[in-house]
């Protein structure tokens, strides 16, 4: 087959399971599909032996007669998690040449489950962006609109899933970081609940908030990917929720109570806060966002209208947590036991600050140096306490608003995606651009980006899904219904 | 508390210190990981990812530690928080691999308790602030390598109880006298191994001094004190620097110092310029410790009975004095000893005499610990029963003593038997010997009866001397005076 | 409130980072642009509210887990010190540590 790259998760499973393909030949094709379209800037690792010895071993799995869901599919992992058989830079310099001696368990659970690993995702210096342009090793292009970003801090998965590299790829989001992209490049992303998924093997950016997800062209991929993903780790996260693994694959197709063929949403409530639809939100997105919501509408789902009176307040309050914690989980890169070390040094504090300052980028150094001074002595209550209060005001209002609807649905971000650079000079336009995922991630919710059309210049717009925690089968099934009536998510940019 | 009891003043000031111990927790495996915590590997080759810091890893709790802080609260009376908090302590260090220590600050695990001993006669009290758990730094080795540091993290992760006290002692004499009892005491109760060459117990002392009823004195923490010893003669050297350095019209500055036991002095440590400030904050990868009422309840339905309560007990139940309970529990063993012991013979006070005196006597010798005395508790009740129904003297039970402890023998009696160390009790026996000693010495009978006492001395010499040492002494008195009347 | 640039060189040292001249005067007046927008902090009262440290803990108690006490970590010496810039005889070199 030589349109295997047109293939979403599911349909090359089939295609494998059913001997149309094998795993290695799948694995050749996006290997030398991704050589292709380098300049897009997705790729920052293969290991082409490795891949396709893992493709080799998932093809006797499937000769033995195995079948899994995900079984000799390729997959690529964004360089936030930690890879045996792969380099892992997290997009820094710092890191450059890193070799982690463990997979994340993330990489290790879709192993298992039998996906092949094709290589490492670029993304943002430590996870800390939002448009792909913060990464030592060169920007991410969206192949929507080269000149554009990809959005971040998962720009590289998202790309190589909208081009068409990889049929579906992992992500993290701390404060957008899966939906954000996921909207800009028009697939299908979601982030589950704090803790559903490990964050053993992630390099840690906000341990409060880091958060694993899959990225794929349709709610159904996504399910395939996250059921795999999910599910406690006693033995190596702390913070890992003790709650059994669900078979999301399952969940978007059981039927809902009173649910019917036209409406299979019947008696679905989604609130629409206020604070998402104001005057903060360009026109074209809110034009393909209410055109995705009167689809839902069609589907037997009523709207509600809700508050999140403190959307505002959530970007000073991540702000504030975000850098702090990253400030410190930064500290371990000192040139001592691992990664960049500064050629020349007088001292051992020399040796410190040179290696540090060298290898760190500007948006890394700004975050740890807002971070260090929101906890330094005399401002610690001032900053990080009161923005742990307020987080946990911002939680309660989700709470309240779920006591009227089910799902909460508005825009993923205030616009599509911007050019590349036209941001760079001004971090603070960046943190404003995350309004309206910066509060789901505070409060730890799942949520998610759906493609839900087109905007300025044929970008692609999201719709952001937003459930009560571990009701990510419920949000899954609600983008899945959607995506049975439309084809936003089955566009692909020309050329790819 | 002591503050009440007389404090002695050096030059007319009084000392003021408190003591921050850290005690590293004798726990298989690491605090936050899986890597064995054994003393003296090969570098690194006991930290594994987590403890090196590694991208990507997080730590996970060790039931035994929070077991292990237990205990030690249950011990000193102190409360056990239903919720403690874990937080981070930041700042650069190359023996800190994550750039921060996680400790716990603003919610320890252990709060309050005191510990009771005993400075002479004196009873002294220090009360305890807290005690919280937290990991080990590594070790930076500065030999053997020109102009670098050589980093092993082995001990990194290992962990540590800091055992916090309030500024209640007033002397050397009494930190050290507090320190000794509660290294007895986490020996006692099995929560570290008590080893402070390698470094399971250190010591860190806040000392000051000031003029009496006057406010704290600004204080200088002398670190790592890992010997008694060193304890004492660090406090005695910063106390008299302090007060000269004040007599002089000096200010003292807050600071840290290390004693260097070559010279016997005490030197600052070069402190970095930024160390008050560590920006801790609560550790966002570990939920806070909830340690529930049941638990607690089972961790002290475990607990051993503890030195004090079980010296009191030995008074009460046998009769001892104050001083032989306090020394018979210097350890479980050696109370344990007492106790089987004293129970088999029946005599608790011999057994006492005997413990304190021959078998610390040889203990101290060749240094051993109460393990490797070679004479059982059955065998020393077996020697003292023996001593008390009169079949043999003191001095023959030392012989048999011998005997045991070279283990040249193993039975009381037969030692007996083969040495013939038995006395003679049979009077007619005796008093035959006493007649032919009289005869013989006609002119001591005569000094004696001409009123000189010490020719009685002399005729039972004689009557020993004649009976080979079997006679007892007392019967040899009683029988040769009737005889002289 | 608004930061100097003293406080730039205070933080940075804490941080162990090395700001040139004009490094720091950006990042002194893009610290303090960021400072401004997180001044509408002061206006919500906060008392009496418990810091959400960890998210779930909304809906329910979250506790730490804790792990049976065994040491089955290998040495894996190797691969762990295969990323790290100075090792002699399994050590971590660094510049010369003064107590």
């Amino acid at each position: 087959m030589s349109e295997l790259h047109t293939l979403g998760v599911t349909e090359l499973a089939a295609a494998i399971a059913n001997k149309q393909t094998s795993s290695v030949e799948a694995a050749q094709h996006l290997l030398a599909r991704a050589k292709q379209f380098a300049s897009l800037g997705a790729y920052l690792a293969f290991n082409e032996e490795a891949t396709l010895a893992q493709a080799r071993a998932a093809d006797a799995r499937i000769a033995a007669g195995e079948r899994t869901p995900l079984l000799g599919v390729p997959l690529a992992h964004k360089d936030i998690f930690v890879t045996k058989d792969f380099p892992t830079t997290a997009g820094s310099k710092i890191l450059s040449g890193y070799q982690s001696p463990f997979d994340a368990t993330v990489v290790a659970h879709l192993a298992q489950a039998g996906a092949v690993s094709l290589g490492k995702l670029n993304c943002d210096e430590f996870a800390m962006g939002s448009g792909n342009d913060n990464s030592a090793f060169g920007p991410v292009h969206n192949p929507w609109d080269v000149t554009r970003v990809p959005g971040g801090s998962s720009g590289g998965s998202a790309t190589a899933v909208a081009a068409r590299l990889i049929p579906a790829a992992t992500g993290t989001d701390t404060g957008g970081s899966i939906r954000q992209p996921a909207s800009f490049t028009g697939i299908t992303g979601i982030k589950p609940t704090y803790g559903r998924c490990s964050r053993y093997g992630m390099v840690a950016f906000a341990s409060s908030l880091d958060q694993a997800g899959p990225m794929a062209r349709s709610a159904a991929d996504c399910a395939a990917l996250l059921t795999a993903m999910a599910g406690p780790d006693i033995d190596r996260d702390s913070t890992s929720l003790d709650h059994p693994a669900e078979d999301y694959s399952a969940a978007i197709n059981r039927p809902r109570e009173g649910a019917t063929a036209a409406q299979p949403l019947k008696g679905l409530r989604i609130g629409l806060p206020t604070e998402f639809f104001g005057a903060g939100c360009a026109p074209d997105v809110l034009v393909a966002v209410r055109g995705a919501l009167a689809e839902y509408e069609k589907l037997g789902a009523t709207l509600v209208d809700i508050s999140l009176p403190r959307t505002e307040l959530s970007i000073p309050v991540y702000y504030i947590i975000a850098p702090a914690e990253a400030s410190s989980n930064l500290s371990r890169f000192d040139g001592v036991k691992f990664g960049h070390r500064a050629a020349k040094y007088d001292d051992l504090l020399d040796m410190y600050k040179k290696s540090r300052s060298e290898a760190f980028g500007p948006e890394v150094q700004r975050r740890i140096m807002i971070g260090t001074y929101v906890l330094s002595h005399g401002y610690y209550d001032a900053y990080y306490l009161k923005a742990q209060q307020i987080r946990r005001l911002i939680a309660q209002d989700f709470q309240s608003a779920f006591e009227r609807c089910d799902l909460i649905a508005g825009p993923v971000a205030p616009t599509v995606a911007w050019k590349i650079g036209e941001k760079s000079d001004d971090p603070l336009a960046n943190y404003l651009a995350d309004i309206y995922t910066l509060s789901t991630s505070l409060a730890g919710l799942p949520g998610m980006s759906v493609p839900a059309g087109f905007g300025a210049g044929g970008m692609p717009v999201g719709l952001q899904l937003v459930g009560n925690y571990f009701k990510e089968g419920e949000l899954l099934q609600a983008a899945h219904a959607f995506q049975q009536a439309t084809d936003w998510h089955t566009r692909s940019p020309s050329g790819f | 508390m002591s503050t009440t009891h007389k404090s002695l003043l050096v030059h007319g000031y009084e000392v003021v210190i408190g003591f921050e111990t850290h005690t590293q927790l004798a726990t298989q495996s690491k605090i936050f990981s899986r890597a064995p915590t054994a003393f003296g590997a090969e570098p690194n080759t006991q930290a594994c990812a987590v403890d090196l810091a590694l991208p990507g890893t997080l730590p996970v709790m060790n039931k035994a530690a929070v077991e292990l802080a237990i205990r030690l609260g249950l011990a000193l009376g102190s409360h056990i928080a239903e919720q403690s908090v874990f937080a981070r302590k930041n700042y650069f260090y190359p023996d800190l691999p994550k750039g921060y220590q996680i400790s716990q600050f603003e919610i320890p695990v252990v709060q309050g308790g005191e510990v009771s001993f005993f400075l002479g006669d004196e009873k002294k009290t220090v009360r305890l602030v807290r005690a919280h758990l937290e990991e080990d730094a590594g070790k930076s080795l500065h030999e053997d390598f020109i102009g670098q540091s050589g980093i092993d993290l082995n001990r990194a992760g290992t962990p540590l109880l800091e055992i916090v006290t309030e500024p209640d002692m007033r002397s050397s004499a009494e930190a050290v006298a507090y320190a000794k009892e509660l290294h007895k005491i986490v020996t006692w109760i099995g929560i570290c191994d008590g080893n402070m060459q390698e470094g399971s117990f250190r010591c860190d002392a806040n000392v000051s001094v000031r003029k009496p009823g006057g406010a704290l004195g600004t204080r200088r923490e002398i670190k790592n004190l890992n010997s008694f010893k060193f304890m004492q003669q660090a406090i005695d050297f910063e106390v008299r620097w302090q007060i000269e350095q004040i007599e002089d019209g000096n200010k003292i500055q807050q600071a840290t110092v290390l004693f260097d036991p070559d010279t016997g002095e005490t030197r600052a440590m070069r402190t970095k310029e930024d160390a008050a400030d560590y920006r801790y904050f609560p550790d966002p990868d570990l939920p806070p410790l909830v340690i529930g009422r049941d638990w607690v309840e089972q961790v002290r339905a475990d607990m051993p009975e503890l030195p004090r309560a079980m010296a009191e007990r030995l008074v009460r139940d046998y009769g001892l004095p104050e001083y032989d309970a306090t020394t018979l529990t210097q350890s479980p063993a050696m109370a344990a000893y007492f106790e089987t012991a004293a129970k088999a013979s029946g005599q608790a006070k011999l057994v006492s005499n005997w413990i304190m005196g021959e078998v610390s006597r040889r203990l101290n010798a060749d240094e051993g610990g109460m393990a490797s005395v070679p004479v059982s508790a059955a065998q020393l009740a077996a020697l003292i029963a023996r001593i008390a129904d009169g079949t043999i003297s003191n001095n023959a039970a030392k012989q048999v003593f011998d005997a045991l402890w070279t283990v040249e023998g193993s039975d009381v009696d037969a030692i007996i038997e083969a040495k013939g160390l038995k006395q003679m009790n049979d009077s007619g026996a005796l008093e035959k010997i006493i007649d032919e000693v009289m005869a013989a010495n006609a002119d001591n009978v005569a000094q004696f009866r001409a009123g000189k006492e010490k020719a009685f001395n002399a005729l039972v010499g004689q009557v020993m001397k004649a009976s080979k040492g079997k006679a007892n002494p007392q019967q040899v008195n009683d029988v040769l005076r009737q005889k002289l009347q | 409130m608004s930061l100097t640039l003293s406080d730039i060189g205070r933080i940075a040292n804490l941080a162990r980072l090395e700001l040139t001249e004009p490094q720091s005067e950006r990042m002194l007046t893009q610290l303090n642009g960021f400072f401004d927008t997180v001044e509408q902090m002061n206006a919500v009262d906060t008392t009496g509210v418990e810091p959400l440290a960890h998210p779930t803990a909304v809906i329910d108690h979250v506790s730490l887990r804790l792990r049976p006490d065994v040491a089955s970590e290998p040495n894996n010496r190797e691969a762990n010190q295969k990323s790290a810039p100075a090792v002699e005889r399994g050590l971590f070199l660094v510049p010369k540590v003064i107590e």
